[in-house]
């Protein structure tokens, strides 16, 4: 434990964070918002609203193509942008970096393209237990279509991957890995670096669904060799509708374009169209520009707050609230892996999880009930859904006391 | 003589009225949920089932002597709740008086955003297929 001078910095410091929200001084219900759903979405701090309306107050153009002022500031603005992500993600060229709506598209970019090329019947993917559907229907779909095989890495009770069933699984007809880094509902850090050796090993490139891990923990994609790292712009307090493929040149190089027009070519007949360069080829249409330089902010807010800040007060939080669930009689934790990150799902004996998440809610408490786009994981668990209380480095002890004692009252009034 | 659709909002209103605090309305909502036996086991089946994202509904109704008369259950206790008071509300009426009602009762007791289509809780489809039902009954006067 801490020493109280320690924990009295540490909450002066989350202060002076919680000041740079607006959201969380409203109320919610009479009560001041308590916002444990962040692994859904995070708050946006006021430096990446002000990035957002900045861009409309004075750099609204479209980019790439004008030959006026507005247009060329906005599209060094919006590359800029480009090289912030690159930089944060240590990739090599800032066109590995491709603007997408968000992890979900970049899985669809990737299953469309990658299997377009590479994916022919009988060959097999590999996905593990605890994906989210984003991370499984791309890729059930692709199987459909190519008569390919879809295999998944079974889970142990606390939630953690079989590595052993994993290097089973791996064979020649093996064409993709996709993993998730942090599952969404357990809170599981996966041994990624492993996961992708492994399949390195035999040939086999990776993609990591990055959704959840990207708001805990620095990521280099570099020093993982990652082949597809994929993100969301508004799980790391940046707006919805913009996220990330991060892939290596070559394999973006080698794959064809997903969805095609605008600002993707060189020169088009009716004949034949020349694509253009990366990271153009994969960005049709006019993209989310404010997206992508609020995306650009958002990075910017989390490294200067720090990785290492964030994970510390994190961990704290995770145990604390861990600490006190066990205590209350008929909570059962789901997801106990050894590396976990602050994303705390649980169940209570005999009550829905809906109801929970009604009463709550009229403390001003947010936390997600259901199945968390993770069917084929409560039906490992055999249970229809959990709450889940996923913390950010705003959140703090004291609104944990808060949630915890609301949480009693909630299990007295239903059971 | 049985109380009108109308009439019966209108005792519901009155008894939430008694409440100054959402806890009471809720606990009230909790103990009905709880009191009420509401469907046949042998009527929870697939086809029965309203389905919404979390809370699951079921609803089963028959005709009797020109009224229809509703059971229905949910697996969440909150959502049986206000189920049991849709049921209490248009239950035992003839198709036309349910198809015609308003039920701006859940307004004015103060839990209209349990009706909000993104509380996905099946309540709101529920009372569509209420109404469907009923709907069913009049045009083929079965």
């Amino acid at each position: 434990m801490k020493d109280v001078e320690t924990i009295r910095n540490m909450s002066v410091e989350t202060d002076k964070i919680r000041a740079d929200f607006p959201i969380l001084s409203r109320k919610v219900n009479g009560k001041p918002l308590i916002y444990f759903d962040n692994g859904a979405t995070a708050q946006k701090p006021t430096s990446v609203i002000e990035a957002i309306v900045h861009y409309n107050n004075y750099q609204n153009a479209n980019i790439h193509r004008g030959v006026h002022t507005l247009s060329q500031e906005i599209t060094i603005a919006y590359e800029n942008a480009r090289t912030t992500i690159q930089k944060h993600l240590n990739a090599t060229h800032p066109h590995e970096i491709i603007f997408t709506r968000g992890t979900t598209d970049s899985i669809n970019l990737v299953a469309h393209s990658f299997g377009k090329k590479y994916i022919g019947k009988g060959d097999e993917i590999i996905i593990s237990m605890m994906e989210h559907h984003s991370n499984i229907l791309p890729w059930q779909q692709l199987c459909e279509e190519k008569g390919a095989v879809l295999k998944v890495i079974p889970i142990n009770n606390d939630g953690e991957l079989l590595m052993d069933e994993y290097k089973r699984l791996l064979n020649n007809k093996t064409k993709i890995v996709a993993i998730t880094h942090i599952s969404n509902t357990l809170g599981t850090i996966n041994p990624i670096k492993e996961i992708i050796e492994i399949a390195h090993s035999k040939n086999i490139p990776v993609l990591i669904d990055g959704a959840q891990a990207v708001p805990h923990l620095k990521v280099d994609v570099k020093e993982l060799d990652v082949d597809f790292y994929v993100f969301s712009g508004h799980k790391i307090f940046g707006p919805t509708g913009v996220g990330v493929l991060y892939g290596k040149e070559k394999w973006l190089n080698e794959i064809p374009p997903y969805q095609v027009g605008g600002g993707t070519i060189k020169t088009v007949t009716f004949e034949k169209t020349e694509y253009a360069d990366l990271p153009l080829k994969f960005e049709a249409g006019t993209p989310h520009i404010e997206g992508g330089v609020g995306l650009a902010a958002a990075i910017d807010y989390v490294n200067a707050v720090g990785f290492e800040n964030i994970a510390e007060h994190e961990h704290e939080l995770l145990e604390y609230a861990t600490n006190e669930l066990k205590k209350i009689a008929g909570v059962r934790i789901i997801g106990n892996a050894k590396q976990k990150a602050s994303v705390l799902s649980f169940i209570v004996e005999d009550v829905h999880p809906f109801d929970i998440g009604t009463i709550l809610d009229q403390y001003g408490i947010a936390v997600r009930t259901g199945h968390h786009c993770t069917q084929p994981l409560m039906q490992f668990y055999n249970i229809k859904g959990t709450i889940r209380a996923s913390f950010a480095f705003y959140n703090t002890i004291e609104e944990i006391d808060t949630f915890v004692a609301a949480l009693k009252k909630a299990i007295t009034m239903l059971k | 003589m049985t109380k009108s659709i109308e009439e019966t909002e209108q005792e519901i209103i009155e008894e939430f009225e008694v409440f100054d605090d959402w806890i009471g309305k809720y606990e009230y909502l909790i103990d009905l949920g709880k009191s009420l036996p509401l469907i046949d086991e042998k009527y929870k089946t697939e086809d029965k089932l309203i389905k919404g994202c979390q809370a699951q509904v079921w609803l089963q109704s028959e005709l009797k002597d020109g009224k229809v008369v509703y059971t229905a259950d949910s697996d969440a206790i909150i959502t049986k709740g206000m189920v049991a008071l849709m049921i209490r509300v248009l239950s035992d009426h003839t198709p036309d008086e349910i198809i015609n009602s308003k039920l701006d009762f859940v307004d004015k007791i103060g839990l209209t955003k349990h009706l909000s289509p993104t509380r996905s809780n099946g309540l709101l489809s529920m009372i569509k297929q209420m109404k469907m039902d009923a709907l069913t009954y009049k045009q083929f006067k079965v």
